[in-house]
């Protein structure tokens, strides 16, 4: 995996509350085998009406949005199904962060994994983002500090071994197959086998 | 005397390979991983690239359900019904299966299924495992008192290579639940109130252990109801610690242990149970004699009340956009909605019992003119059961259709959806924007008040048609 140490990014804001990954990907876009190009299926119920033309009020849409690299969402965003295809697709459509107050356990998971920033942070600052879309923040996952534009920095929560795994680029398969001599011995000595 | 603990701190313990530190998560052992076609692919591309073998194939149950027709299946042609990326799905999961050397419980065997009915039904779900799926319902294992919860891709292919995954442990909650069942209320309604009680975010980071008479008077599949639904409360994993119901459901199981290992097995499965004075992180309890049949007015599964009450109000933005997405008024109750479409099926409701709930209801009754009923058993075997018992022909004779079976409706995957607007009374888990098609407007319920709904041909309260 890539290391991914800091992003410097204006924010694209949805502020609805349980925003889940149906949305974030529907289920008809998940016959694929592979995890190339989901990014044009991100959302894409709530970016395009039922002509297939673009929803001009979805934030995604509007102009500003462009090359907005953070997202911030309403509180619990990515609730619902263990599907990675979440997380590819939001990867893929060009999202490096998402912040929220709460963020789902399995879509949070799968996120780190793939190197999406999925971070946790306080409820004064969450409203000030949902207030402020387009703001300049800079998220240094080292330090797991969220800069805002005033100069303000605020801390977020990020898993210890997450963060170390971000920053070093750590593939954890590597880190678990490194573990195959205690995986072995668990086998042998467990008091009942599965 | 060493520290009270609870169920799943006693799984948890007893599968640690690696104790987590400050530092580093847990290296957890996993005993069952199930695997199906829409979330393993990636999975298996990554062992192939990075020339790895499946360590413990005999440890991996396959099978088809996501993407698979409800219609009858002979020939890769019949695949197509749902699609070609769906039947290209199947097709490489047949593949993948094969060139790791993976039973695959496919077309032809008799036993395929959705993974959260077909684990349980062969004896493979067993108290005091861990098992895991690339599929978050996977809590439904749960119900037997093992460790179950739902992975990303990425963690398949890390129990594919290792059979371990690394894991923070979860904090615990207990949800105690109560008091003598009314008639015509059911575990769908339970789990629905729950959810309704700590919001579809109230069990996240935790692992709820579900406790009281109440829980205790219910079947296996009940308790698997129950489970299955934990995600849509935040939970991963949800469990209920193991008992003689949990053992009669499982003794003489294709897969379950037999002869001495039987007795040895239950004996340890014995000791699965949360000690006096254990702690749990938070707790909530529910009357269940307090509780009616429920039903969804919103696009989630916390959006939920009594079948008699009305739909709630509030100003908050989400909830309001919620209920524009439906079409339903605050103040007024479900029970005034047309319904389009029924479904019946799913890992949460797609057992014998739910298809019995629902053709209990059905029996002498017809559905109501212009509405769509379908009926989807959970497995291969679900089916063959239900038909032994005639269920088929109750079903049929009602203007239902039976089809063939998968996860079907619930996840709208394989072709089986509702059109843009179209009100659909569903006994699967989630009532998300679109989640059964396009524009589609889903009310989550029982089997029973899904059947009453049917015949009503409009949303129902199922004690009116007992």
């Amino acid at each position: 995996m890539k290391p991914v140490t800091r992003i410097e990014s204006r924010t694209v804001v949805l502020p609805t509350r349980d925003i889940d990954t149906d949305q974030i990907i529907a289920a008809r876009f998940l016959t694929t085998t592979s995890k190339d190009g989901l990014g044009k299926s991100a959302f894409y119920d709530l970016r395009y009406g039922k002509d297939g033309a673009p929803k001009e009020d979805f934030p995604l849409n509007r102009p500003e949005a462009e090359g907005c690299n953070i997202l911030v969402a309403g509180n619990n965003f990515g609730c619902g199904s263990s599907r990675e295809h979440a997380p590819w697709a939001l990867l893929d459509y060009g999202f490096e962060a998402v912040i929220s107050t709460e963020i789902a356990d399995i879509f949070r998971n799968n996120s780190l994994k793939n190197g999406l920033v999925a971070i946790v942070i306080d409820t004064d600052t969450h409203d000030w983002l949902l207030d402020n879309p387009g703001a300049s923040l800079v998220i240094d996952v080292e330090s797991t500090m969220l800069t805002l534009p005033d100069g303000r920095t605020v801390p977020f929560h990020l898993d210890g071994f997450a963060r170390y795994c971000l920053v070093e680029g750590v593939d954890q398969l590597g880190f678990l197959q490194k573990q195959q001599d205690a995986i072995s011995a668990f086998e042998e000595n467990r008091p009942w086998q599965p | 005397m060493s520290k009270p603990t609870t169920l799943f701190e006693k799984v948890w313990a007893d599968h640690v390979v690696v104790e987590e530190t400050t530092d580093t998560p847990a290296v957890l052992y996993i005993d069952l991983h199930i695997i199906h076609e829409v979330t393993t692919p990636q999975a298996f591309s990554l062992l192939r690239d990075s020339k790895l073998r499946v360590r413990r194939p005999d440890l991996t149950l396959a099978t088809l359900d996501h993407s698979t027709p409800t219609t009858p299946v002979s020939t890769f042609r019949d695949l197509l019904v749902a699609g070609e990326g769906a039947a290209n799905q199947v097709r490489q999961m047949e593949q993948n299966c094969a060139e790791f050397g993976i039973d695959l419980l496919g077309y032809g065997s008799g036993k395929r299924g959705i993974v959260h009915v077909i684990g349980p039904e062969l004896g493979a779900t067993q108290p005091g495992k861990t098992i895991v799926c690339g599929d978050s319902h996977t809590s439904t294992h749960g119900a037997f008192g093992a460790l179950a919860f739902g992975i990303g891709t990425t963690e398949v292919g890390h129990v594919l290579a290792t059979q371990c995954l690394l894991q923070r442990k979860p904090k615990t909650l207990a949800i105690n639940v109560d008091g003598a069942l009314p008639t015509g209320v059911s575990a769908k309604d339970i789990i629905l109130a729950v959810i309704g009680e700590i919001g579809v975010d109230g069990g996240t980071g935790h692992v709820i252990e579900y406790r009281g008479d109440a829980i205790r008077s219910l079947g296996m599949e009940a308790r698997m109801t129950i489970c299955n639904m934990s995600i849509e409360g935040g939970a991963r994993a949800g469990m209920i610690a193991p008992d003689e119901t949990t053992f009669a459901y499982l003794q003489g199981r294709e897969r379950a242990p037999r002869a001495d290992a039987w007795d040895t097995a239950v004996a340890r499965w014995r000791a699965l149970r949360t000690d006096e004075g254990a702690a749990f992180d938070k707790s909530v309890s529910i009357d269940a004699a307090n509780l009616t049949p429920m039903i969804t007015f919103g696009t989630n599964p916390g959006m939920v009340v009594g079948i008699d009450e009305p739909v709630p109000e509030s100003a908050d933005a989400s909830f309001r956009k919620a209920l524009d997405y439906m079409q339903v008024e605050s103040g007024k109750p479900m029970t005034e909605n047309a319904v389009d479409v029924v479904f019946v099926g799913s890992c949460t409701n797609g057992r014998l019992s739910d298809i019995q709930e629902a053709a209990d209801v059905l029996k002498g009754r017809k559905v109501a003119d212009g509405v769509r009923m379908l009926v989807v058993p959970g497995s291969e075997l679900v089916k063959a059961e239900a038909e032994s018992h005639g269920l088929d022909k109750v079903i049929t004779a009602a203007g239902a259709e039976w089809r063939e079976a998968g996860c079907s409706m619930c996840i709208g995957m394989n072709g089986d959806i509702a059109q843009p607007g179209q009100l659909s009374v569903s006994t699967s888990n989630r009532n998300f924007e679109g989640r059964q098609g396009v524009g589609a407007r889903t009310v989550l319920a029982s089997p029973a008040t899904a059947a009453a709904s049917a015949v009503a041909g409009h949303v129902a309260d199922p004690r009116k048609y007992a």
